[in-house]
């Protein structure tokens, strides 16, 4: 979706504000939402790019309003109630319904230690890549209402292949729970005058991964 | 939470927010507070940029393992023994004289947090995340890093699943130090790519 959070490029964000020795969380509440989405995240009822795209929904004044982790927050009170976890009542009120049955925890103490969020990449014969390092590409044209990390500002651009990583799920279509359709994804390079104008300093370039249905030969 | 009048009956302040939902997934069983501690106290405490420096102190010393680390920085970082990991595949990018490489996530907050930690919070603003692409050399200046016109900046935008790290140029002078005070020098800036490395 072209949504608030597809930044790249847009002016009129201010300066950039930098804290000297920052906490890893600044109140202990920010680490309780962080670790909730995780504990709940075990589930597995959704997945890694459903979640994404539950932040980019956020309506943008309040995505900008917000802090990180009170977009976080906002997703996973959503999310909760959507998925059927708890209803909205019990939401409201804090509390479980009266006799409401109850659930094992699907993370233990012993996995929460564990670092394994993402999407895994795999090296799949079956699945031949569309793109060749030194291939000359196109970014597509693509402009979905659903969740896409093709970000606005290398729409119809040029670039070329530098690097294969392998195959990789598709976001666009498993945000939406109509497939994994993997496939592979690369590192394209782009001019920063391709993609800025005159402008830009001939000498920056701008790397982005990209899935092969986002990509045509140039 | 403006976003759903329905809710306004939760408390707008998000530390009650979080309270009451907490006590509520709690009471339910769907989690363990335990396992909340855990993940509060793993991000907290063990993982951290220090596992990150450790990284590149290594490849300053030891030319076999830099070049295993630029082929397949996964598989390089597990050596050190910091937990293997599923999911985002880590990319080491390598500055140089010529090339100054910096990364940002501008669709949200992709970091490569297995060495690093959490992202601060300049690198998930709208500030980093809208500049860092079109106007590199300016967000450096504003981190106090005036590139030479000559360098070839690259900018990382991690819009997939793979995570980069910047490999920090090893500061001249330090030919004497340690791999330990090495690694105590080599700050979280200098491998996001908004900082040298300086003694």
């Amino acid at each position: 979706m072209n949504g608030i959070h597809d930044m790249g490029g847009m002016h009129g964000m201010g300066s950039i504000a930098y804290e000297k020795d920052e906490p890893v969380f600044h109140e202990a509440w920010e680490g309780r939402v962080y670790a909730l989405n995780k504990a709940m995240g075990a589930w597995q009822r959704w997945n890694l790019d459903a979640w994404r795209h539950d932040i980019e929904t956020l309506p943008p004044a309040d995505y900008l309003r917000m802090s990180y982790y009170e977009r976080w927050l906002a997703a996973l009170e959503k999310r909760v109630v959507t998925y059927g976890f708890v209803s909205r009542q019990e939401l409201q009120e804090g509390k479980a319904a009266q006799g409401s049955s109850k659930a094992e925890p699907a993370l233990t103490p012993e996995a929460a230690r564990a670092i394994d969020r993402g999407i895994p990449s795999s090296v799949d014969p079956a699945i031949p890549p569309l793109f060749h390092v030194g291939d000359r590409v196109r970014a597509r044209n693509l402009n979905p209402v659903g969740h896409t990390r093709l970000p606005r500002y290398a729409r119809d651009k040029t670039g070329e292949i530098v690097r294969d990583h392998g195959v990789y799920t598709f976001p666009d279509t498993n945000a939406q729970y109509l497939g994994e359709e993997r496939q592979h994804v690369y590192s394209v390079r782009f001019a920063a005058r391709g993609l800025w104008g005159e402008a830009a300093s001939a000498r920056d370039f701008v790397y982005l991964d990209m899935w092969d249905d986002y990509l045509e030969p140039a | 939470m403006v976003h759903d009048h329905e809710h306004q009956a939760v408390p707008s302040d998000p530390a009650l927010r979080v309270k009451a939902l907490e006590s509520l997934l709690v009471e339910k069983g769907f989690v363990d507070p335990a396992a909340l501690d855990a993940v509060v106290d793993t991000f907290e405490h063990k993982i951290g940029p220090r596992n990150g420096a450790r990284v590149v102190a290594r490849a300053w010393v030891d030319p076999a393992y830099k070049q295993r680390l630029l082929d397949n920085a996964e598989d390089a970082i597990a050596e050190l023994g910091y937990p293997s990991q599923h999911g985002e595949h880590i990319v080491a990018v390598e500055n140089t004289p010529a090339v100054h490489n910096l990364i940002v996530c501008t669709l949200c907050s992709c970091y490569p947090w297995p060495v690093l930690g959490l992202p601060p919070v300049w690198y998930k603003s709208s500030a980093y995340r809208s500049r860092a692409v079109i106007d590199p050399r300016g967000v450096l200046r504003e981190f106090g890093l005036e590139l030479r016109e000559e360098v070839e900046v690259r900018v990382w935008d991690s819009t997939a699943e793979l995570r980069y790290i910047v490999l920090p140029e090893r500061p001249a002078g330090s030919g004497e130090l340690t791999e330990d005070q090495l690694a105590a020098l080599v700050t979280r800036d200098s491998m996001v790519g908004v900082a040298k490395v300086r003694l």
